[in-house]
């Protein structure tokens, strides 16, 4: 190994400069974990090509319709990468966004609940169904492969029943729900607001950090690192805002989606519940002995993630003020998997961000949109979507022979 | 010589029809390294999941100084001092080098894990083995076998265990990687640690062992000081063959024929 060695703890020492960047980049391409790269590469060639097909894709009253269709397959794709971390699937998120849909619908407009109970209602439908997932893979050993494929069925079903003959509820257009994820937009001086906390609050987190660890005599990040990670943060936040807020400005249901991300993220990295679920998709033997409630790990992971398809459900049924036979079925529940993978969560377990939702479900939203733009149809989006799909899993599998050689 | 950690008294275990133990005494005390040799199937893991709490033994006692215990479960048998490294691997790859170490006893600051302090005691047990990692921020599957083995170690060495179990630590590994997977052995002797080292390795065992204890079939077919015994007995003992061949023989020129 090269680079200097610390002193007193014997750790190397940091690597600083272009060569660093270099030694670190084909040090990772080595051991199969890119991470985020290669998909914020494509996403760039993705909008500079259809940018150059249709002016009018990169304006900001298409980027803010964007960030408003990504919402609810972002969150149901989120729940995706929690299942797909612990190495297993959940084939029935689109039902169960469904399923949750029409409990909304049925119960704010028929049933006359108010709004606050009917998603409270909802989602609790979604976390038993992730109770039962849970329960039925740990104690009975059912691979969630067939498991939830059987409960696509189910819950589709119960979607129907649950509409009635009717088949779709509309919602009125003043309900809290549909004004909330149409109109509701933060105000530019609180998304700029919340966008300078957000970097303020990094910096801070960066140089407490940092403090500790020089205390601890371990190896720093160069001030220069330093200020390149919360320049890029600050840059790429605050234009986006900067830009979305020249036109309608940033959506609450957008907001709402990538606050879920920030937050899965830190729990997936800063707890002991985020180590256990990446430990279990990694080895779930390793995680037993090493003493991980390996069981309670599985079901809650199956639990959030019906509780975020629920949510999505929730999310589209306010964009679309409607709950119907047609919410979550068709190409939803696919497109929220295919999300997953083409932002980077490795289909073997163990590999991934929550990012990977963000990145992806964006990557998907965009070809659909700059499709949409050039008047082409719904076949061809099929068709590109599940290109880009098979070219994720290519890669995630090259990947990972890479790590085996 | 000094009294007994952990001692096997009669101990057996069987698998349906298979008795893969049956009757075993042993005896591991600190500051020495008792060698398991035996065949395939003789029982070294077995005997590796009695002691480490991974399996109950149908018949026997554990004594733990002096006194019986039941080793329950692998947590157990470390709450009380013991700590194993599985025949077949005990670490998620996909994590890196602290997050192996600390995985299931990880330091928290309230709600969040206290990184930087994980990241110090690691390194400084790593340090302690004088094993070689290039980074512990690296996903242990980027490491080499013998680096790998050396996590794992370390990772035993958490809270300090008075024994440590080692399965078969150099099985898979190259000369080198070997020899470092050695060093780190003797060194845990000499800070003072109990160490059973299991191994179908005459020649590892024959350089670092203090004690030798071989199986066969399930049953201790003799007990062995480390500087006394040859190659050839051993063998003799593991397969259950007289002694054949030249007794002048030097033992260290045979390695690795199996
Ligand atoms: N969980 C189990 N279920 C059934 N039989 C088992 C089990 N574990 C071990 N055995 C049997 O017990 C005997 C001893 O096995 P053990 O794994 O202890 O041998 P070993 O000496 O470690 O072998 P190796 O050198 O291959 O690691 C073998 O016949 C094996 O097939
Ligand atoms: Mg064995």
């Amino acid at each position: 190994m090269t680079g200097s060695t610390h002193p007193r703890t014997g750790a190397p020492g940091p690597v600083g400069g272009l060569s660093g960047l270099r030694s670190l980049l084909t040090q990772r391409m080595r051991s199969g974990q890119l991470g985020t790269l290669p998909i914020v590469g494509a996403l760039i060639v993705i909008w500079l090509v259809f940018q150059l097909l249709n002016p009018h894709f990169l304006s900001s009253d298409n980027l803010v319709n964007l960030t408003l269709q990504s919402a609810a397959t972002g969150v149901i794709a989120l729940g995706i990468v929690l299942v797909l971390l612990v190495g297993q699937i959940d084939l029935s998120v689109g039902s169960v966004s469904g399923l949750a849909a029409a409990v909304v619908a049925i119960g704010s407009v028929q049933l006359g609940w108010p709004t606050l109970l009917a998603v409270v209602v909802a989602l609790g439908v979604g976390a038993v169904v992730g109770v039962l997932y849970g329960a039925l893979t740990t104690r009975l050993g059912l691979p969630s492969f067939v498991l939830t494929l059987a409960g696509l069925l189910v819950f589709a079903g119960l979607q129907l029943r649950v509409l009635g003959p009717t088949g779709s509820v509309n919602l009125p257009f003043r309900s809290t729900l549909v004004r909330l994820s149409q109109q509701g937009f933060l105000a530019p001086a609180a998304s700029s607001a919340i966008v300078a906390a957000v970097v303020l609050g990094y910096a801070a987190m960066l140089m407490v950090e940092r403090a500790r660890r020089r205390r601890a005599e371990l190896p720093v990040a160069s001030p220069v690192d330093l200020g390149v990670r919360i320049g890029a943060l600050a840059l790429v936040l605050g234009s986006s805002v900067a830009y979305l807020n020249t036109n309608r400005g940033v959506g609450v249901t957008f907001a709402l989606f990538v606050s879920l991300v920030a937050v899965v993220d830190l729990l997936l990295r800063r707890t002991r519940w985020g180590r256990a679920v990446r430990a279990v998709g990694g080895n779930v033997e390793s995680a037993r002995r090493a003493g991980i409630p390996v069981r309670r790990t599985f079901v809650s992971v199956f639990v959030a993630c019906s509780t975020l398809a629920a949510l999505g459900g929730v999310l589209s049924v306010g964009r679309l003020a409607a709950a119907n036979q047609a919410t979550g079925g068709g190409d939803a529940n696919l497109t929220a998997i295919a999300a997953a993978v083409i932002g980077g969560t490795s289909l073997f377990g163990g590999r991934g961000s929550a990012w990977s939702a963000l990145l992806g479900v964006l990557v998907i939203q965009s070809i659909s949109s700059g499709l949409t733009l050039l008047n082409l149809d719904t076949a061809v989006r099929y068709v590109i979507t599940g290109l880009v799909l098979a070219l994720a899993i290519a890669i995630d599998t090259l990947m990972r022979r890479a790590r085996e050689v | 010589m000094s009294s007994p950690v952990l001692s096997l008294r009669g101990v057996s275990k069987s698998f349906g029809a298979v008795r893969a133990l049956a009757h075993v005494d042993l005896d591991v005390r600190t500051h020495e390294v008792v060698a398991v040799v035996g065949d395939n199937g003789s029982g070294k893991s077995t005997l590796a999941g009695v002691l480490s709490g991974a399996l109950v033994p149908d018949a026997g006692q554990v004594e733990l100084d002096g006194r019986p215990v039941t080793l329950a479960s692998p947590g157990l048998a470390r709450a009380l001092g013991i700590a194993a490294v599985f025949q077949d691997g005990a670490l998620c790859e996909n994590l890196d080098v602290v997050e192996n170490l600390f995985l299931g006893q990880e330091v928290t600051a309230g709600p969040l894990l206290d990184e930087v302090a994980m990241e110090k005691e690691a390194w400084s047990l790593l340090n302690k083995l004088a094993a070689r990692v290039p980074s512990v921020r690296v996903p242990v599957g980027a490491l080499t076998g013998g680096q790998r083995q050396a996590v794992a170690i370390a990772r035993t060495l958490l809270g300090d265990p008075r024994v440590v179990v080692l399965d078969e630590p150099t099985a898979a590994l190259g000369i080198t990687q070997t020899a470092e997977v050695l060093n780190l052995v003797e060194r845990l002797r000499d800070d003072g640690h109990a160490v059973v080292l299991i191994s179908s390795s005459i020649v590892d065992v024959q350089a670092v062992a203090d004690s030798i204890v071989v199986l066969r079939l399930g049953r201790t077919n003799g007990v062995f000081d480390a500087d006394q015994v040859s190659y050839e007995d051993l063998i003799a003992a593991m397969t259950g063959a007289t002694p054949v061949g030249r007794r002048t023989r030097p033992a260290r020129r045979e390695e690795n024929v199996t």
